[in-house]
Order: C-alpha cells, then structure tokens, then sequence
C-alpha cells in the first residue's frame, strides 16, 4: 500500500511538473506580457527595465525554476488586467466553483445510481423504457441550452428561481458559502441542475449496462443458486461489481465538472473560475490561464489519486501481497 | 419407472420450450427420471443435450425466455416447479444445492470466502455471525482446505482453481441440502485435479447422504462416481440404468457408440468408433427416433414413430429395438 501510493505521489508530481512546463510556456507564446504592461508610449528603456525586473531576461530554464518553485507556493504572480496577485483572485472564486460542482456530482451520483441499479434490473419495464428514452434528452442536450431552457422555465415563467448569480452568500473564514441563506440555496439549484443533468444521466446508462454485464457472470448465478435474496445479489453482489468502472468515472466526471463548469457558469453569471478565467482569456490574462491551467490539472490529479485508493478498497485483487522489497519500480 | 413415494427428486414429464420468433423451440422433451436419497445419478449427453437445462429447472433458474412447458418436478412430495419466486429461493441453497463448471468464476471476486460463506449460511439457517464463521471454518475444513482458519478471510483470487472448486462445493453444502445438482463440477479443472472432486464430493454425499445429480459429458466421471447414468440426446433419455449395465452393456445404439468412443487401456484397437454426423439442431430434430439419421440400426418405423421408455433388464431404454423383448410386460404405457 504504501509503496503504491509513494509510486501514484511520484507520477502525480510528474504530470504536474508537465503541466507547469505547458503553463510555463503560454507566457513564451502568447504574446510579449511587456505590451500587456507599459503605458503605450513606454521608452524601449522602459521597457527594458520591466523585463529585467519581471526576470524575462534570464535563461528560460532558470526562468521556469522560478516559475515553478512560485507555482509551488501558490504564488502565480499578478494579474495584468486586475492588478491583483491571481492566487487570491482565484481563491475568491473557488467556493462558487467547487459548491456548483460538488452539489451537481453529488445530485448526479444520487439519482444516476439508483436510477442506473433499477433500469438494470427491470430492463423490460415500462418505467426503464421511459426513463431509458428521456436520459436520451440529458446525453444529447447541449448544456448551455438545458441552463436557457430551465431558465427560461423555472425564472421567466413560473418565476420561482433566480436566474442568474449566487443570491446571498454568507461568508465563513475566506469561503463564501451558498447553503447558508435561503437566496443562496435558492439560486444554485438551476445551475446545480443544468450541470448534473448530463452527469446523471451519464452515470445511470453506465451503471444500467454495468449491472446488466454482470448480472450475467456465472458469480450471479452461483449467488441466486445458494438461495441468496434478491437484495443481497442485486445490491451487494451485483452492483459492488459495478463500482470500479464507476468509481472511475464519476471521479473523471467530477474533475470535468469542476474544469468546464466555465458553460454553466456564464450562462447563469456565476461568479465562479470559470468566468474568471473567461475574462482573463478575452483580455490575454496569462498568468491567471496559467494558473486555472495548473489548478485543474492539480483537481484532477488528486481526483485521481482518490480514484485509485479507492479501486484499492473496492476491488481486493488489486491488493497484491507484494513480497518483501517488492516495492521497487 | 420407480414408485415415487422413496424418490428424493421426480422429475416427471417435463418439458422445457424456448418460444423464438420461427417458432418454439423443444429444449427438453418429455423427460422422466426418479434420484433416490443418497444417489448419485450421471447424467451425460453432448453439449446441447438438455442435461444442463434440466438441471435449471429443477433449481427453478431456466433463464428467460426457456420455460417449461408441461410436466413436473417433485421434491421429497412436494411439486417445486410452479412455486412463487420467494418459495422456490427458500429451496434453493437449502434443499437443493448447486455447483456449476467454472470455479474461477463461481465466486465473487470482491468478497472474501468467509463472507461468501456465512452469508449463504444465515440465509437459510438461523445462526449468529459467529457460529456462521464456525460452521464455515468446518466446512472448509472438511472440503479439505488446509490452513482454513487462515485462508478463510483470503480472497477468491488467492485460490487455485481445484481450491475454489473446493470453496464452491463448501458453499453447496452450507445449509446441508438433501440434492445437489452439479453442473459439470470438473470441466474446467486440470485432469488431475478433477479425480480429486470427483473422489471429494462422492465421500462428502456419502457422509451427509446428500444425493447429486452430477451433469457431465465426460464418461469417464461418470463411471467413477455414479450409480446410475442417464444417456440424453436431443432433449430426451436415450437410455437410463445402472451405471456398470449402461457402460458395460449399452442397449440404445447411441450409448453403444458413446461407450466404443472411449478409448480402454490394454486394450488395443486401431481407430476408436466414432458416431457419424452430430446432434441435430434444436430447429431440425427429426420425426420419430431423434437418432435415427445416424443409427445403424435404423428401421422405417424408427423414421415415424417415436420411441418410449421401456424396461430392459434393469435400464430403461428408448428405442424400437427393444420392443420386442417386454412386449408382454407393457402395461402402464
């Protein structure tokens, strides 16, 4: 186990070192950030100047040490258009994000489970067939035009939901919170939805054609043969075999939900990373794209790193009894 | 046939029908057969006999769309084949126990052995969770699992395959049922271990005075472990009898070719008998004898007329060749 996780440790410290060479390298390609910088009618002097004080001038190797080692430490430089360091731009705006995100993952697993364990059991049924046809809608459905139509539902018709912002958010320590005023609650519920509606159904039609592959193996049939109850062989059996595919999934799924939540939250104003990193992209903000750029790569590593501990819980198979000094490699 | 107040099992008539889109298909046609307790009946035929699908039935998990059709299935008095779902789960594990082919996929991967074990145990017998982990420990015990204390929190995967066989006859024996249907038990292991099964579950049933319907296609099983042997072909019994009559005597022409097919040591011959042609398909089963485009002994009438069952010593056998001899005796037919 341990030996494991210091090999995951390893590879997840290389791909982010990667990712920081890519993130790195925009400010190289994109454009001089100087002309981002100077007055328009800046001396070359000037110019000159900013360059050695920015560390441009220096070997690109040392550069990216630096860029590196500051990345490391949070620190991501300032942004050119806010005029603020980005680490605490993006900081403000996580607890939109990850609010958003989390509360669609965990409506997407609740209802996509359940839905998918009983779509798979009674795959005759006339319910499985309407729910098969309608989670049809959720796979083809454009996000942003579920957001429009909700919207258009939920605050211009019936006007019972906000359609844009965050309502009142109430502020613990640096998070700002949305569970905690009714407003708030109120107004995460249509972009909540928009984003977990894709998920959902994503996650029953897997969980549907897992269960019915391994309601077919012979450890099914051994099970019901020994007399077992049906909740046992469905529940326990049947639907444990069907976590590791899971597990990966929601967790990859998870991970884009953080990263392209940037759709749910333009058409609904929220004012999470995506929209920060929106606008930095139409100004040429490199160094909060190079940041969100680090982040997400950073989300997904972790998420990632969760999955596999979790494959270990799940699945015993993959527990191998490694001999001793074994752990090599 | 025999009286059915001392059979455990009777299986009467039965008859197992897959509607199709071209029409029903006849899986299992009009099947009759008695497993007094403590017997161990061979039941042989190549793939697609219907051997395995009657087994099925009996547990009452024929898999949709095979029903039976007609006849039915009696256990210790009691008919089981049109019991509720509920009723029939009860049986299962409890009464009738199963063993199928494949070990390494008989158990699931995720759970170890013990919790494998004790689940089916509290199923069907009210035992706390240490008395269930007891009577587990015995039972692998007994299936000859060495180290059991120790191996019993271990994984299917850390099982051989013959060990897992072990596990899963363990498992059909949890709540000491009366029958077990074992369905090729030995197919999937290496010939060396398959004698030790075959040996371990014949001094298990008799040890509980479990009876086994032992499924196989391999001769040789049978005649290790049987008492009895019933021959099926096309979905019927072409012969059933003791096992040493059937496999040193064979009346119907398909079991004499069955038996000429194994090769005996010390016994030389140049090529073994083979039966021309295959088994027909379910949708091209011919009137009459099914055997009879590929009997040597085929007359007219085994073109027309199908044969039944009838006494010859002490087999039954189902063919016009034998009419002649119990013509007189036939009385219930």
């Amino acid at each position: 186990m341990i030996a494991f996780l210091v090999r995951r440790l390893l590879q997840a410290i290389a791909v982010m070192a990667v990712v920081a060479l890519c993130a790195f390298f925009m400010f190289q390609f994109v454009g001089d950030p100087v002309n981002q910088m100077v007055a328009e009618d800046a001396t070359a002097e000037d110019r000159e100047y900013l360059r050695e004080q920015l560390g441009l001038n220096d070997p690109i190797p040392v550069q990216f040490a630096n860029f590196a080692l500051n990345a490391a430490r949070g620190n991501y430089g300032v942004s050119y258009q806010h005029k603020r360091p980005v680490s605490a731009l993006i900081l403000e705006r996580m607890p939109a994000t990850l609010e958003l995100a989390v509360t669609a993952a965990i409506m997407a697993a609740l209802l996509g489970v359940p839905m998918g364990v009983y779509t798979g059991l009674r795959r005759h049924g006339f319910m499985s067939k309407l729910v098969m046809t309608l989670s049809l809608i959720g796979i083809s459905l454009p996000t942003f035009l579920i957001g429009i139509l909700l919207i258009y539902l939920f605050a211009v018709i019936l006007g019972w939901l906000p359609s844009f912002g965050r309502g009142d958010v109430i502020k613990m320590g640096a998070w700002e919170s949305n569970f905690l005023s009714v407003s708030g609650l109120k107004s995460i519920i249509l972009p909540a939805n928009t984003l977990a509606l894709f998920q959902m159904t994503f996650i029953m039609r897997l969980i549907r054609s897992e269960m019915l592959e391994v309601l077919r193996t012979d450890f099914i049939k051994f099970a019901r043969a020994r007399g077992l109850p049906n909740r046992a062989i469905n529940y326990g059996h049947a639907l444990k075999n069907t976590l590791v595919p899971v597990i990966t999934i929601i967790g990859l799924q998870l991970g884009s939900l953080i990263a392209f939540a940037i759709i749910t939250e333009t058409v609904f104003q929220w004012p999470g990373m995506g929209q920060l990193f929106l606008q930095a992209v139409q100004v040429v903000d490199i160094p909060i794209m190079s940041a969100y750029l680090i982040l997400i790569a950073f989300f997904f590593v972790v998420i990632n790193l969760i999955v596999d501990m979790l494959y270990y819980v799940v699945d015993p198979r993959l527990r191998v009894d490694q001999p001793a000094g074994g752990g090599h490699g | 046939m025999q009286g059915d107040s001392q059979a455990l099992l009777s299986v009467r008539n039965l008859r197992i029908e897959f509607p199709t889109r071209r029409g029903t298909l006849v899986a299992v046609d009009d099947i009759s057969f008695d497993i007094s307790p403590g017997e161990i009946l061979g039941v042989v035929g190549e793939s697609g006999a219907g051997k395995s699908l009657t087994g099925a039935a009996i547990i009452g998990l024929l898999e949709p769309p095979g029903r039976i059709a007609q006849g039915e299935i009696i256990l210790e008095g009691e008919r089981i084949d049109n019991l509720p779902y509920e009723a029939i789960r009860r049986i299962r594990g409890r009464r009738i126990g199963a063993i199928f082919q494949d070990p390494l996929t008989s158990l699931n991967p995720l759970y170890s052995v013990s919790r494998q074990l004790t689940e089916t145990i509290q199923t069907h017998l009210p035992m706390n969770d240490k008395q269930a982990r007891d009577r587990a420990l015995e039972l692998l015990d007994e299936v000859g699992i060495p180290g059991a204390e120790e191996r019993i929190d271990h994984y299917p995967h850390q099982f051989s395959g013959g060990m897992r066989q072990r596990v899963v006859i363990a498992l059909a024996l949890c709540a000491e049922p009366r029958l077990i249907i074992a369905d090729e038990p030995t197919t999937a292991l290496d010939v060396s271990i398959q004698a030790q099964i075959i040996s371990l579950l014949k001094r298990l049933c008799k040890d509980h005075g479990t009876a086994v319907m032992l499924v196989t296609h391999d001769m040789g099983v049978i005649a290790e472990a049987a008492d009895r042997v019933a021959v099926m072909y096309s979905g019927r019994i072409a012969e059933i009898g003791p096992v040493q009559e059937v496999v040193r005597a064979a009346k119907h022409p398909y079991t004499h070719g069955l038996m000429g097919s194994i090769p005996h040591i010390g016994h030389h011959v140049d090529q073994l008998t083979q039966i021309e042609g295959s088994m027909p398909r379910l949708q091209e089963i011919p009137p009459g004898c099914p055997f009879n485009p590929r009997c040597e002994d085929v007359t007219d009438r085994c073109r027309v007329e199908r044969p039944n069952l009838q006494p010859a010593e002490h087999s039954e056998v189902a063919c016009h060749l034998f009419d002649g001899q119990t013509a007189e005796v036939q009385v219930n037919e």
